[in-house]
């Protein structure tokens, strides 16, 4: 092939495809204040995140991941701009931030590449836990779904966790769309993306 | 090894090769309309019909005029499966609508059938054993009139399956139906110049052929109909082909295929055994040097070149694309090759599971693949497999420890 010819993804994207930051290594002793770990298996992507945490920030991070050239590119840049950013702020981090950093990722692979940033926030989430402050950041990076009754993508996810799996489901468990029923489209977005991360 | 580049993807497509390339420049002078009456036409058709002979005999059909020149093998497959929705509506055909296909069957052959399901007719997609061949007991079970559906109209298994490579018993499958009344359809894409076909000996009544697979151009194809086996134009128009495919003859996509086909058959033998032990040799190789991978297809009824292989803990877009920086090309039967969130839905059928789905790959090797070739695979692919796996969260090789 000719280097004149464009890769698949950006030259970003290859770079850390080929060269990804802070893997997590079995043979380096890392102690981890926290773990979290997404995705679904079905759809070929599980991501994990491992993260020492001092004063509300991360002082290091680690992870691991079983998915294809965008997630572990996705990852490895995550990986590389939360070390020493505030819990709050790393919290707050969406899959489009990584994607721009990345010089730009396929719609698709968007929805379903890049699960680092829900395997950031389950691994905080876990710390807050750990640490008495459970639900702290909640609400913080929600999106409304439903304006009428002011559901948030957050409420969505719960909902999944919980077995929600469709929009009946989905209404029975948050009362979502119930109203004017002009939010079914959007929310049905998301509960498949959900459903994608947690398994179907 | 110096950086080479390497392509396995002859399943997919091949490259043109060079007789047939020469064949096509000088082929380019014959522009004469194949269906008129003066000289030039007469040459032309002359050439045409040569090359109809050669596609026969490929396939062991006795009369050449069984063969129909279409523009591929989605063409051939559609011509099959829209006969069958012409033909039920015939009252004079009898009860029959039953459609019996497999769950691994080209999307060409699924979409198809779906179309005709979605017209009424009941359809069935029979599953497969673990190494990709047919349940002849299910299909037996389905044949019976008495079954949901009733007498079957059609049966349509591929002979050879692109992705694992795994062989049909059609002389047995045609047996079958053929006791229970159906006709039977198969798409012989991937077997063609890879296996030898015998439309006499297995009695099939529609077999579709592509030209770009057996080394020819793309754009040109076949579809072999037993003489009285009803068929019905998809593309309506003049008389070439006997009415049964409109359009002016396609000279050039004609005479490559003559000779790609007469050269598939004359060098059939020789190709199974070099192609067939290049093959081994990768899966002995890779096997000795990686842990834990899992053969997908049959082990004796299998295509020659065709490897296909799981590797546990990693995944096979990020083993494609890693293994296409060194300059080899394959294929993934992973979602996230796919353009879906669904993997490759031959392995499914096949019931290994999504995890060796979205981690496979499949090396399907061809006539200019060499030694050197395989041996630079060998070097290249153990250690990205080695790489994914260490940062994988499924890592098999540490659960093992």
């Amino acid at each position: 092939m000719s280097d004149a010819f464009q890769w698949l993804y950006s030259d970003i994207v290859k770079e850390h495809f080929q060269n990804p930051k802070n893997v997590f290594d079995p043979d380096e002793k890392f102690v981890a204040d926290a773990e979290g770990v997404v995705g679904n298996i079905k759809c070929g992507d599980q991501m994990m995140f491992l993260l020492k945490i001092k004063d509300d920030t991360i002082s290091d991070v680690r992870w691991r991941t079983y998915g294809c050239a965008s997630a572990i590119a996705s990852t490895s840049m995550l990986s590389s701009v939360i070390v020493g950013m505030p819990l709050r702020e790393a919290y707050g981090i969406k899959p489009a931030d990584i994607a721009k950093r990345l010089g730009g990722l396929p719609e698709n692979k968007i929805h379903c590449s890049v699960l680092g940033d829900k395997a950031l926030r389950a691994a905080i989430d876990s710390w807050l836990d750990k640490n008495g402050r459970s639900g702290e950041f909640k609400g913080e990076d929600a999106v409304v779904v439903c304006t009428c009754l002011n559901i948030t993508d957050k409420d969505i996810e719960q909902a999944v966790k919980d077995g929600a799996r469709t929009w009946e489901a989905l209404q029975a468990a948050t009362k979502i769309g119930t109203v004017c029923g002009g939010c079914k489209v959007k929310a049905e977005e998301f509960l498949h993306e959900f459903a994608h991360i947690y398994g179907a | 090894m110096d950086k080479r580049f390497v392509y396995l993807d002859y399943n997919a497509t091949t490259p043109l090769r060079s007789e047939v390339k020469a064949r096509l420049i000088e082929g380019l002078e014959v522009y004469a309309n194949a269906s008129s009456m003066h000289e030039a036409g007469r040459r032309a058709r002359d050439r045409v019909e040569r090359a109809r002979a050669s596609v026969a005999a490929l396939i062991g059909a006795r009369d050449p005029l069984s063969i129909y020149f279409t523009s591929g093998g989605s063409e051939s497959n559609n011509t099959v499966f829209q006969t069958m929705y012409e033909n039920a509506r015939d009252p004079g055909r009898g009860p029959r609508r039953k459609i019996i296909t497999s769950a691994i069957e080209h999307p060409c052959v699924l979409n198809s059938a779906a179309h005709l399901r979605d017209s009424g007719f009941p359809v069935v997609y029979l599953g497969v054993d673990s190494e990709g061949r047919l349940d002849l007991e299910a299909l037996k079970a389905e044949l019976d009139p008495e079954s949901p559906g009733g007498p079957t109209l059609l049966v349509s298994v591929m002979a050879a399956n692109n992705e694992i490579g795994s062989l049909q018993d059609m002389k047995e499958i045609v047996r079958l139906s053929k006791a229970a009344g159906a006709l039977v359809h198969t798409d012989a894409v991937q077997a063609a110049g890879k296996v030898p076909i015998d439309v006499e000996d297995w009695g099939v009544d529609y077999l579709t052929l592509s030209c770009h697979k057996l080394y020819g151009p793309k754009g040109i194809g076949a579809l072999y109909v037993r003489k009285g086996a009803p068929i019905q134009p998809l593309i309506r128009g003049g008389h070439q082909e006997l009415g049964v495919r409109a359009g002016t003859y396609n000279n050039l996509g004609i005479i490559g295929f003559g000779l790609a086909a007469e050269l598939a058959l004359a060098e059939l033998g020789e190709y199974q055994a070099r192609v067939g032990a290049l093959r081994e040799r990768l899966r002995a190789g890779i096997m000795a040097r990686l842990p834990l991978v899992h053969v997908n297809g049959h082990p004796v009824h299998n295509l020659p070149n065709t490897l296909n292989l799981s590797f546990p803990g990693a995944e096979g877009e990020a083993i494609l694309l890693s293994l296409d920086l060194e300059g080899i090309e394959v294929s993934t039967g992973s979602a996230c090759a796919s353009g879906s969130l669904e993997p490759s839905h031959v392995l499914m059928a096949t019931g290994v599971g999504p995890e060796l789905a979205h981690g496979s790959i499949r090396f399907s090797l061809g006539r200019d693949t060499s030694e050197a070739d395989i041996d630079y695979v060998l070097e290249k692919l153990p250690p990205i497999i080695t790489r994914l796996r260490r940062m994988s969260t499924l890592n098999p090789v540490a659960a093992c420890v």
